[in-house]
Order: structure tokens, then C-alpha cells, then sequence
């Protein structure tokens, strides 16, 4: 359904989907972890996405792709109220989380950021132990028992695949790891209180090939349990990583579909040119 | 093609040679000048605990006559002739007739028994020196060293040894009057201390009795016969107190010491008046340096005597001390809270803008008017009201309402304040966005952030800032001179009277010590090498109070290294 009150939005004569398509293959579509219904977003007068709809299903990965500047990261700060800390930002809209309204006024912030976690672009452990660094999150809720805190510790860093690595110097400062382990120590650090969604910014655009690589097995192995939501620059990345593909261009969301069909059949015109490089 | 178009002086100095050397100087001097002046008080301010041979010097005193000086010869003086002469009177021709003349500064010591106790002695008028093994240096409890030969030790009077042998019986009895002297003190300053303080708050006691009018007259009589009965008590304490004490002064005053002087007088000198004494002509270099050691160890660890120009400076050194860790105890919260507000909470803006200048600019105002503004608001007005609250009973002698560690302290906590709000919050700037967005979006909260990961990390920036402070606040005298600090405080702030730290009292001060013993002793000679000394040991207690924060700041440095990339 292209919005009529935006028609710059798509070029093309086919209207377009913010269902997600189903799979080439028969098969039942996964729940829905997050809404978004008519978002718009304002830094002070200017607009910075405009009547964003999509349904991002629970347990897959979503990937946020389009040039720098078209809103994917601003979108996916939304889904756990990053842009609050920004002055003059304002909302209309909504998104739901599993049925409820992240925006409504008696929403707890911290509770909703415990539930969905952010990794970002450059990674950034706190100057603590590691050990210090995954308990963070499980401190600030009102730290279980030691025996308790050990094993979530230990299950969060097997869970970003870093365990192995580090375990014999969980009491070292985190800021001795190299750049592909503190990312990993982060999404442990994330891990840890339990979120149902991830959202992942650029995770590995600060890191060298093969950090890059450990990240997104990782990413693999991590969507059996969490709703990821990856923005990414890297489009080689998003095909290979992700079930879902959203294209924003100049805060509008162009095209979303599977990412299969979207890298091989877009049915935009602007995506097609974005993803074969005419421009972004 | 590529060789330099411009040649000579030009090349020269567009090459940024000259501002190598320009910066080069600038450190030069900077470097010479701080160690010039660490060199200037070090230097005079050390040598003035070594224990300098007695010279005894045969000279012509003023109008000729042939006259004997035992003393320390201090340092020499050149004078033009005609100043000599105007000086002098003395007309007669000297002996080459030079153009000026040198004379000597010399020690004599003798206050009270031979004045004056410096001495200016021409060389052309000296016939010869000597330098006597006899002669002693007597350090006496007040006015000053006395120089003389030990004649006899008396006992209530009478002679137990004359000639050989007097030495050591001397020393041995002027141990069992340092422990005697021991005992008095501890008395004094224990027994005497605690009940005249429970003494004074029994006094308090009767007085808010007094100040009651919802007691009825059974009740008022059983308070009060309860207070007299513990003022008995209380004053029968005292009477054994007394007792011992009496005993103890009759036994210090037993022995007394027959000293020969250079000008032919003998007398007897209690040995109750007598610190020290040494040989210094007699003494071997270890002996000397051995000596030099317990100088500088009496120096660090006594009370001041003589108004100051005699004894320790151990009050001072303690009351720096005190008032520094107090200012920064209160400094670091004041400036920290008002930091994290000014950059954490406050929304940016003109306003916040000009609450930032005002900061600055307080560090510009001179501390003098501090001071005003500490005696006038703090004293006269918070410490008014404090009294008028809580310690009614006392008044009207003021218990906060006059000048104290408190109130130093607090003045100049706001002295420094503007230090500590600028580089915390530089420090605040410098912590990356990423940091604070990672701990919020696992969940916490504004302040759960600020206080487990910004502040730590923070926190090399807010050392910086106490650094300066103490810098600063360690240094400064003139507000404190209305807010606290006193030439002589009869007590330490510190005791064993409830509630230890009385913060009301007045304390003593390096700074204002160096003042007071330099331009306001009536013995600037006697004076000068204790200004340097004293002098010496503020810069040291201020680097040794800053190198402990930097090595703290260090330590979290390299904790939080790699954060602010």
C-alpha cells in the first residue's frame, strides 16, 4: 500500500509490501516481534523518517540497507528509544513490541532496553574485567547470587562465541581484547539480561575480515533464540546474513521483502539501482 | 630544481629554528627559576639546624677596648668606607686604607644575659680566632641559645661536680629532666585537658538547666545536685592532678647548671630552662650530622616557643594538613555534583553558558575577598545562627560564630571549587557517547550509568582537578587570616576529648607561620633561617600532598586507558 500522502515513495507501478512475503518454500510466517505503524520521526523541524510500516518477524534477522544518512539507523534506534537521549527528536506513530506500544507514556525505558539490546557500530566494553563488563546489565537489575552470576556470565560469553578466549582471564580489563572480541564481548554483555530482540548497528563495520566473519556465524547461531535487526552498509553482508531485507532511502522505507527476492527480483526500480551500485 | 630559493636569515627562520630556541629558553628559564628557589630555601633553610663550630673570636669592641666573642659566625657584610665611618664614628686611619671594609655577622646568643644576641664584628678589628673545645651551645626553653663553658652541675644549690667529670653528669641529669619534663606535659596536656573540658561542658550543662522552663523543682534539684556531685568529683581529680604535677615541677627544678660566659660572668642556669646541649667544636662530623638529624626531627615534632622564633612548628605542619584533606573532603563533592549537573543534566544553553563563565571567573577573584566573604557569611552568619541553634548555653562566647578549621576549610573549598567543576567536566566531555549509549541500552538508568561507569572513568579528570586544588588551597594565606588561622592555637583540632575533631577551634598554619615568624618576631635574625625552614617544608608537604593524588591518578589512568579513543 503506498501512502498516498507520500508519493515519491516507489517508482515503480506495484504498491509496496510491508507484509513479509512468504517463503518460496510453504511455510507457516513467524510471529511478529515488532510493529511499526506509521512512524514518523523528527529532529526538530527537519524529517528524518517518514510513515515507516514494516513487520519484523520474531527469530529471523532483519537487515536495515540504503546509503549512509537514509534513516536505517535512526529506525532502528527507535525500536529501543535511543533517540530519547537526543535533543529536540520527536515521535508520531507507533511501534509495538509483542503487542505493546514502546512509545505509550507509561512505558519503563529501561525495562524496554533490557528487552531489546543494542550492539553498535564501534565497540565499546566499558573500562571493567569482562567478567565486569557481561554482569553489567544483571547488576544493574539487582545482581543474583555469585554461583548464579558466574553461569549466566559464562552462558553469554559461550553465547557470543567467546568463552573459549577469554576464560582464563575474565578478571583482565576488557579494553586489552582485540576489536572482533570486545564486539563480541558487547553482544555477550547484551546477551546476558536475556532480550527477545537485538539490534545490531554496523556491528562489524569497524572490524577486519576475519572478526567480521566470526560475527556473522554468530549472528547465525544467535537468531535460533533472538529477533535480530542488523543495519548494514555492507550488502554482501545483508544478503548472506539475513531472512529479511528492508531498503530506506531518504527516510522512506522503499522496499522490504525476503532477502532472497529482494537481491534477486526487487520490485523497485530504486532498489535494483542501489543494490547493483548505481548509487548510494 | 628543488634546491631552496630563499638563503641566509630568511631561510633560516622560516625554517622554525628560531622558535625551537625560543621554546628552548622559555623551559630554561622556567627550569631554572623553580630551581633556583627550591635551591634558595633549601639551602638556607637546612643550614640551620647544623650545629656550627663556636668561634671565639679576640677582637676590638666599639672604642677599643680588647673584648671576647664566643658565637656562630653567620655570614660576612661589605661596607663602604664612609658608611663605616658615619656607622661607627671611628675616624682613625685602618691599615691600608681601602675602600670598604668586611664585617661579620656572629651569633653570640646570650638573650636576656649578654644583649644583643647578634653581633657585628669588623675583621680588621679581629686579632685572632679561635675555636675552644670547651665552649657549649646551652638551647634553652626561652630566649635563645646560650654559648658558655660548663663550670659545675648543682644539686638544690650545692656543687655534686665541678671540673672533670661534669659532662656526663650534666647529661644525665638533663635526661631525668626531659622525662620529668615528659610527665609535666603529659599531665598538662591529658589529665588538665580532659578536665577542664568536661569542666566547661558541665558549665554548659548548668547553664541549659537554667535556660529549661519545663522542668518542675524536684526535677531541677536532681540535675542539678547530679551536676555538682560530678563537678566534685571532677574537682577532686583535679586537686590529685595538681598534686602530681607540684611534685613534679619541685623535682625538675632540683639541678641548675654554673656557666662561665665570654664576658667573664658566671651564673647558674636551671636545668628545668635547658633543652639541649652540645659541644659543637668537639663534635666529629657523624656526631654533627647525628645532631643534625634530631634538629630537624625536634624541629618537625615540637611545639613552637619564643613567639614562634624558638622550637618546632609541629602544630602548623598538622594544622596545613588537616585543613587541606578537610577542603578537599569538601571541595571534591561540591565541584563534582555541580560538574555533572553543569554537562550532564543542564539543558545546553545561553544560561548554562553563563553559569560556566561565572565559574571560570571566580577563580579570578583575589582570595583576600574569599576571605571577607567567608568571615562575613560563613563565620558571622552561619556560625551566628549555629550558635544561636544549638549552642545557646554557651553563649555569648560564640562556639561556630568566630573563626575556625570549619569555616577555613569551607572558605577555601569555594576558593577551589571552580578548579575541580572545569576539569570535571572536561573529563565528562571526553567520555565517548558510545560508553554512556552502551550502559543505557542495557537498561540503566540515567544516574546507574553516571555513577558506575562515567564517574569511574571520569574520575582521572576530577583527581586533576583536587590536584589543583590543593595546589592552590595549601598555598593560601591571606583569607585564611580571617577565617581560622591563629599565630599560636593552644590546642591541636585533633584530641581525646569528645568528639575528637573539633572543627570549631582555631588552628596554626606553615603559610601564615612563615608570616608571622618573618615580619612580625621581634628577632628578625633569630627568625630568618626558621622563614626558610619553614618555608621548605610547606613546598615539601605540597608536593608530597600532590604526588600522592597523581600517583592515585595514574593508577585509574591505566585502568581506564584506551576508553577515550
Amino acid at each position: 500500500m503506498t501512502d498516498e500522502n507520500n508519493p515519491s515513495a516507489g517508482t515503480g507501478t506495484e504498491p509496496v509490501s510491508h507484509e513479509v512475503p512468504e517463503h518460496e518454500e510453504s511455510r507457516e510466517p513467524a510471529p511478529t516481534s515488532l510493529l511499526v505503524d506509521r512512524l514518523c520521526l523528527f529532529y526538530g523541524e527537519q524529517q528524518a523518517l517518514t510513515d515507516i510500516d514494516m513487520r519484523i518477524p520474531q527469530k529471523e534477522v532483519t537487515a536495515f540497507i540504503g546509503p549512509s544518512g537514509c534513516g536505517k539507523s535512526t529506525l532502528l534506534r527507535c525500536f529501543n528509544r535511543m533517540n530519547d537521549l537526543i535533543d529536540g527528536v520527536s515521535v508520531t506513530g507507533h511501534v509495538h513490541l509483542d503487542g505493546y506500544d514502546i512509545f505509550a507514556p507509561e512505558v519503563d525505558v529501561a525495562q524496554l532496553r533490557r528487552r531489546v539490546g543494542m550492539v553498535f557500530q564501534r565497540p565499546n566494553p566499558f573500562p571493567k574485567s569482562i567478567y565486569e563488563n557481561v554482569a553489567y546489565g544483571l547488576r544493574i537489575q539487582g545482581a543474583p547470587p555469585k554461583a548464579e552470576m558466574d553461569e549466566i556470565v559464562e552462558w553469554a560469553l559461550r553465547s557470543a562465541a567467546l568463552w573459549d578466549e577469554v576464560k582464563d582471564r575474565l578478571k583482565e580489563s576488557a579494553l586489552g581484547l582485540s576489536g572482533g572480541q570486545q564486539q563480541r564481548l558487547v553482544i555477550a554483555r547484551a546477551v546476558a539480561v536475556k532480550p527477545s530482540v537485538l539490534l545490531l548497528d554496523e556491528p562489524a563495520s569497524a572490524l577486519d575480515p576475519i572478526s567480521t566473519l566470526k560475527i556473522e556465524e554468530l549472528i547465525h547461531q544467535l537468531k535460533s533464540e533472538y529477533t535480530i535487526v542488523i543495519v548494514t552498509h555492507n550488502m554482501q553482508q545483508a544478503a548472506r546474513v539475513s531472512d529479511n531485507t528492508a531498503f530506506l532511502y531518504l527516510g522512506e522505507l522503499i522496499e522490504f521483502g525476503r532477502t532472497q527476492q529482494v537481491f534477486t527480483n526487487p520490485k523497485e526500480q530504486q532498489t535494483e539501482d542501489y543494490i547493483t551500485g548505481r548509487y548510494g | 630544481m628543488l634546491h631552496s630559493q630563499t638563503t641566509g636569515v630568511r631561510s633560516w627562520l622560516t625554517s622554525g629554528e628560531l622558535w625551537v630556541w625560543m621554546n628552548a629558553a622559555a623551559v630554561g628559564i622556567s627550569i631554572t627559576a623553580v630551581g633556583g628557589l627550591l635551591a634558595l630555601i633549601a639551602v638556607r633553610g637546612l643550614a640551620h639546624f647544623w650545629p656550627a663550630d663556636i668561634a671565639e673570636i679576640h677582637h676590638l669592641a666599639d672604642g677599643g677596648t680588647p673584648a671576647i666573642a664566643w658565637g656562630e659566625m653567620i655570614e660576612t657584610e661589605t661596607l663602604d668606607i664612609d658608611q663605616y665611618r658615619s656607622a661607627t664614628g671611628d675616624t682613625s686611619g685602618i691599615t691600608g686604607d681601602p675602600a670598604s671594609v668586611t664585617r661579620w655577622l656572629v651569633k653570640t646568643g646570650n638573650r636576656r644575659l649578654d644583649p644583643p644576641d647578634f653581633q657585628w664584628i669588623y675583621e680588621h678589628r679581629i686579632d685572632h680566632i679561635e675555636y675552644p673545645e670547651a665552649v657549649a651551645v646551652f638551647e634553652r626553653m626561652e630566649w635563645g641559645n646560650a654559648y658558655g663553658t660548663l663550670q659545675a652541675v648543682l644539686e638544690n644549690g650545692e656543687p655534686v661536680v665541678r671540673g672533670e667529670g661534669v659532662w656526663p653528669e650534666f647529661n644525665t641529669r638533663l635526661a631525668r629532666v626531659e622525662s620529668l619534663r615528659a610527665e609535666i606535659a603529659e599531665i598538662e596536656r591529658g589529665e588538665f585537658n580532659a578536665i577542664n573540658y568536661e569542666l566547661e561542658q558541665l558549665r554548659l550543662d548548668r547553664r541549659r538547666l537554667d535556660l529549661r522552663k519545663d522542668l518542675d523543682s524536684a526535677e531541677l534539684a536532681e540535675a542539678q545536685a547530679d551536676i555538682d556531685s560530678r563537678e566534685d568529683a571532677l574537682q577532686a581529680r583535679y586537686e590529685i592532678a595538681e598534686q602530681a604535677l607540684r611534685e613534679l615541677l619541685d623535682e625538675r627544678a632540683r639541678d641548675s647548671a654554673e656557666i662561665l660566659f665570654s664576658n667573664g660572668a658566671v651564673l647558674h642556669i636551671d636545668l628545668a630552662e635547658i633543652v639541649r646541649a652540645w659541644l659543637p667544636n668537639q663534635m666529629s662530623l657523624w656526631q654533627k650530622l647525628g645532631h643534625y638529624a634530631s634538629s630537624v626531627w625536634l624541629f618537625l615534632t615540637e611545639d613552637p616557643r619564643e613567639a614562634n622564633t624558638e622550637g618546632g612548628i609541629f602544630p602548623a605542619i598538622f594544622g596545613t594538613v588537616l585543613m587541606v584533606l578537610l577542603m578537599s573532603v569538601l571541595v571534591t563533592p561540591l565541584g563534582v555534583i555541580a560538574a555533572v549537573y553543569l554537562r550532564e543534566y543542564a539543558k545546553q544553553g545561553p544560561f548554562v553558558r553563563l553559569i560556566r563563565i561565572a565559574v571560570n571567573n571566580l577563580a579570578g577573584v583575589p582570595s583576600i575577598v574569599y576571605g571577607v566573604f567567608g568571615l562575613g557569611f560563613f563565620v558571622y552568619f552561619i556560625g551566628g545562627n549555629l550558635d544561636r541553634l544549638f549552642f545557646e548555653a554557651a553563649l555569648p562566647a560564640p562556639t561556630f560564630g568566630t573563626p575556625g578549621l570549619v569555616w577555613a576549610s569551607l572558605t577555601l573549598a569555594l576558593l577551589t571549587v571552580p578548579v575541580v567543576v572545569v576539569s570535571t567536566e572536561e573529563g565528562l566531555t571526553r567520555i565517548p557517547r558510545s560508553i554512556r549509549e552502551g550502559s543505557l541500552a542495557l537498561g540503566a538508568t540515567k544516574a546507574e550509568t553516571l555513577f558506575k561507569v562515567v564517574l569511574p572513568i571520569a574520575s582521572p579528570s576530577i583527581l586533576t582537578g583536587i590536584i589543583l586544588a590543593v595546589a592552590r588551597a595549601a598555598g593560601e594565606v591571606a583569607p585564611l587570616m580571617l577565617v581560622g588561622v591563629v599565630k599560636l592555637a593552644p590546642t591541636l583540632p585533633l584530641d581525646g576529648n569528645f568528639p575528637y575533631l573539633h572543627l570549631e577551634r582555631k588552628f596554626m598554619h606553615l603559610g601564615f607561620h612563615i608570616y608571622d615568624v618573618g615580619f612580625q618576631s621581634p628577632n628578625v635574625e633569630a627568625a630568618r633561617p626558621l622563614v626558610y625552614a619553614t618555608a621548605l617544608l610547606l613546598v615539601l608537604i605540597i608536593i608530597a600532598l600532590n604526588l600522592t593524588a597523581i600517583m592515585l591518578r595514574t593508577r585509574l589512568e591505566n585502568r581506564y586507558r584506551g576508553v577515550e579513543s
